[in-house]
């Protein structure tokens, strides 16, 4: 008991010294055998790893000569007979490896923004005419109607996108149509620094809403929009704008987001409010079930005021809407892999509910109208590179006062609907060709649609979206 | 002599304890591999969650919500690099909105920066397949990267946290002393893998061969990460008829279809290789993860 607490006596001094003599301490300890040992082999190690690395060195300049010409049969028989050097203990190991050191970024574009292309063609084939696509009492944006019928180049995009200094990041997206027309799809700033899990976005962007919504025309996973987007988004969200994300701290993926748009894109229009015309707030949130089994869901929200917004209907004509919509969406991604693994197998199943109101007047007549539609799809790649999907999509435009009996606001009693069956095989991460029916009754008039599709991206590798 | 030095070593592991505040460097680790080499390093001041399994092909791996949100919380990724993982860590760095873990912050650390990379390409297209421009990438099937990789993370853990300098530098030596002796053993038990002819399936084993002096006769993937046609084995079939080799060599997360089919018109064993920690039921730390790697070899030899 007297030796113990003598001991901690000196145990206490001894560290209060320690604590006053720390650096010396923990850079010079006392001669230990064991330290001894350590000593050694870390002079030992550091002497090998200086001579192994220039070994390797010699033997990757060695190695450089033979594999000149790597075609099939060329790397195979190069491999046979290896280098005399090959066989060589020659450990990967940089001598330089201690110090953190900031060596080049593997960002490869030096300062040039990284530049990427997608490149897009379609056959199409309508049993009626495409011009004359509706979706039955619902007025449509300009992007919400199939394309020409037989061979055309889709839309093809060019990306530009970089670091503009420690603070934030640019994109930008020119798209051009089949007609060779540029427009600028995409054009935006991005915060890259902000404490407590912050994200600022400006300028011209897709909105954060739904799920499908935020991606490019080239990742989605049909050839078009499911109705609901297309008749209530015009195809998809985007305007000029800000946009705030907020991701919380906590275990589980629950981001917060909230955008104030010009209002000059379907659903609104007119950039009304002296152009604040849209507001929209979203959550974010999932994760994983187990290994296998992973999880998205979004609850969303929009306001667009339109201030003489117009659009086009093959039957009625021009029209002109003042007012306002509302629109709730509700949306669910269940993704499952074995173990996983995506490359071999893997499904994703995903749906969203579209619920609303829009209100005001349509050509100058009163309209009060709630609004649904949903869809629901299924995509399973059932071996590499081969995948198979379904989908359907309804639509219900709501009771239209007797005023507006026959506008395009008029769904003459039925319901729009379609059903889609693809096809899809990618030539690598890079190339990909679709093969896509749509059983179409979107209006009275039924018909069927066949699409081929080619797409292709190609500039640095891009990581890609849940 | 010794007693009084082991009280001291705890005394003064005792005020570290003490002096500062009971934080750990939370990790977010690409790989399993990574995740096991912070805990040498870091004991009992690193969290860690790993990203991925050895079942899963880490080129290939979803932004998964999960993943963004193990991101924000992190002080520090702990992965491959040389774009291994560009398919999916940059969506998650772009969503997680943490500027600790921003690429070129001290809060990145990629293994591959402290290594020589083999096999770096002459030319860069996409033609030639899944190339990686900076090298090979699959660094952890030659233990010996260990060192280099751990002293540099070492000293990343104490330029993160800076209070516990010195116990990084210490768990790094005491690992470097264990390592060492493992890779001896390993070393010893590996010699008669010295120049034995292999096939492999995808080129994930080159610090493997250069470690164990193994040949690698043909990989089973015409051009990296592009599957065989029948008619690219036919010809690997060919050359195995002239040049015949011990063994075929997959990794746990790859399919089985290619080695299977060349192990059977060959009569030689098709190896399981853990890959990382998890690969397979004996993998189950670092040091098993090299110990069930030479087994494998050895037993398919015989």
């Amino acid at each position: 008991m007297k030796r113990a607490v003598s001991r901690l006596g000196l145990c206490a001094a001894v560290a209060a010294i320690s604590l006053t003599a720390l650096p010396a301490q923990a850079a010079e300890p006392a001669p230990d055998l064991a330290t001894l040992q350590q000593e050694i082999a870390q002079m030992r190690a550091d002497y090998e790893a200086r001579i192994s690395a220039l070994e390797a060195k010699l033997a990757q300049a060695q190695a450089a000569a033979p594999a000149a010409v790597p075609t099939d049969t060329a790397d195979a028989s190069a491999d046979a007979t290896p280098p005399a050097g090959s066989e060589d203990q020659s450990p990967p190991v940089d001598e330089a490896s201690a110090e953190p050191v900031a060596a080049p970024t593997a960002n490869g574009n030096a300062q040039n923004p990284g530049v990427s292309v997608v490149l897009n063609g379609n056959y199409f084939a309508d049993s009626r005419d495409p011009a004359a696509s509706r979706i039955a009492g619902f007025p449509l944006g300009d992007e919400a109607g199939p394309p020409v019928r037989g061979f055309s180049l889709a839309e093809s995009e060019i990306t530009l996108a970089a670091n503009v200094d420690p603070y934030m990041s640019a994109n930008l997206t020119v798209s051009f149509d089949g007609q060779g027309a540029a427009d600028v799809e995409e054009a935006y700033i991005q915060s890259t620094a902000l404490p407590g899990g912050f994200t600022l976005k400006g300028g011209r962007f897709f909105s954060g809403i739904g799920y499908l919504n935020e991606r490019h025309a080239h990742n989605w996973s049909f050839i078009d929009m499911p109705l609901p987007y297309r008749a209530l988004l015009g195809g998809q969200l985007g305007d000029d704008g800000v946009q705030i994300r907020w991701l919380a701290p906590v275990g589980m993926f629950l981001e917060f987001g909230a955008e104030a748009y010009r209002g000059d894109s379907f659903p609104a229009g007119g950039a009304a409010s002296r152009g604040a015309g849209t507001q929209t707030v979203f959550v974010h949130t999932g994760g994983d079930f187990n290994d296998s089994w992973s999880w998205l869901g979004a609850l969303s929200y929009v306001r667009a005021k339109s201030d003489g917004r117009e659009t086009f209907d093959p039957i009625n004509g021009l029209d002109s809407f003042t007012g306002d919509t509302k629109l709730g969406i509700v949306s669910g991604v269940l993704k499952w892999a074995p173990g996983g693994n995506v490359v071999q197998r893997n499904l994703v199943l995903s749906g969203e509910y579209f619920f609303g109101n829009e209100k005001g007047q349509f050509n100058g007549l009163n309209a009060d109208l709630d609004r649904s539609g949903w869809y629901a799809q299924a995509v399973y790649q059932f071996r590499p590179r081969w995948s198979a999907g379904l989908r359907y999509s309804r639509m219900s435009a709501g009771d239209v006062p007797f005023a507006l009996a026959g506008s395009t606001l008029d769904d003459l009693g039925h319901n729009a609907w379609n059903a889609s069956a693809l096809v899809e095989y990618d030539s690598s991460e890079f190339g990909r060709f679709r093969l896509e029916y749509t059983r179409d009754e979107g209006d009275l008039n039924a018909g069927d649609q066949l699409w081929l599709q080619y797409t292709v991206v190609y500039g640095p590798h891009g990581a890609h979206r849940y | 002599m010794r007693k009084p030095l082991k009280i001291l070593g705890l005394a003064l592991l005792m005020a570290i304890g003490v002096s500062s505040p009971s934080w750990a460097i939370s990790v977010f680790a690409c790989e399993p591999e990574w995740a096991a080499l912070s805990v040498e390093i870091g004991g009992p001041k690193v969290t860690t969650y790993t990203a991925t399994t050895a079942l899963q092909d880490p080129h290939q791996i979803q932004a998964r919500p999960s993943l963004i949100a193990k991101a924000r919380a992190a002080d520090i990724t702990v992965c491959t690099g040389a774009e291994l993982e560009i398919g999916w860590l940059p969506q998650i760095l772009a969503q997680a909105a943490n500027k600790k873990i921003a690429p070129g912050s001290p809060g990145s650390f990629e293994a591959t920066r402290y290594v020589v990379l083999l096999e770096k390409p002459t030319s860069l297209d996409r033609a030639g397949g899944d190339i990686h421009a900076a090298g090979n990438p699959h660094i952890q099937s030659d233990p010996r990267v260990m060192l280099p990789v751990g002293k540099a993370l070492a000293a990343r853990f104490a330029q993160i946290d800076p209070a516990n300098a010195a116990l990084y530098q210490q768990r790094y030596a005491a690992f470097a002393v264990k390592w060492q002796a493992a890779l001896n053993r390993w070393q010893a038990r590996a010699a008669p893998l010295r120049g034995q002819p292999i096939a492999v399936q995808h080129k994930t084993w080159v610090y493997l061969e250069n470690w164990l002096g193994l040949r690698r006769v043909v990989a089973l993937e015409p051009k990296p990460g592009v599957p065989a046609s029948s008619g690219y084995l036919a010809q690997v079939l060919g050359i195995l008829q002239k040049t015949p080799v011990k063994m075929i060599i997959r990794s746990a997360y790859e399919d089985d279809r290619s080695s299977s089919f060349i192990a059977q018109r060959t009569g030689k064993p098709a190896v399981v290789l853990p890959y990382t920690i998890g690969g397979t039921p004996g993998a189950k730390d670092l040091y098993s993860l090299y110990d069930d790697t030479i087994t494998r070899l050895l037993a398919a030899l015989k």
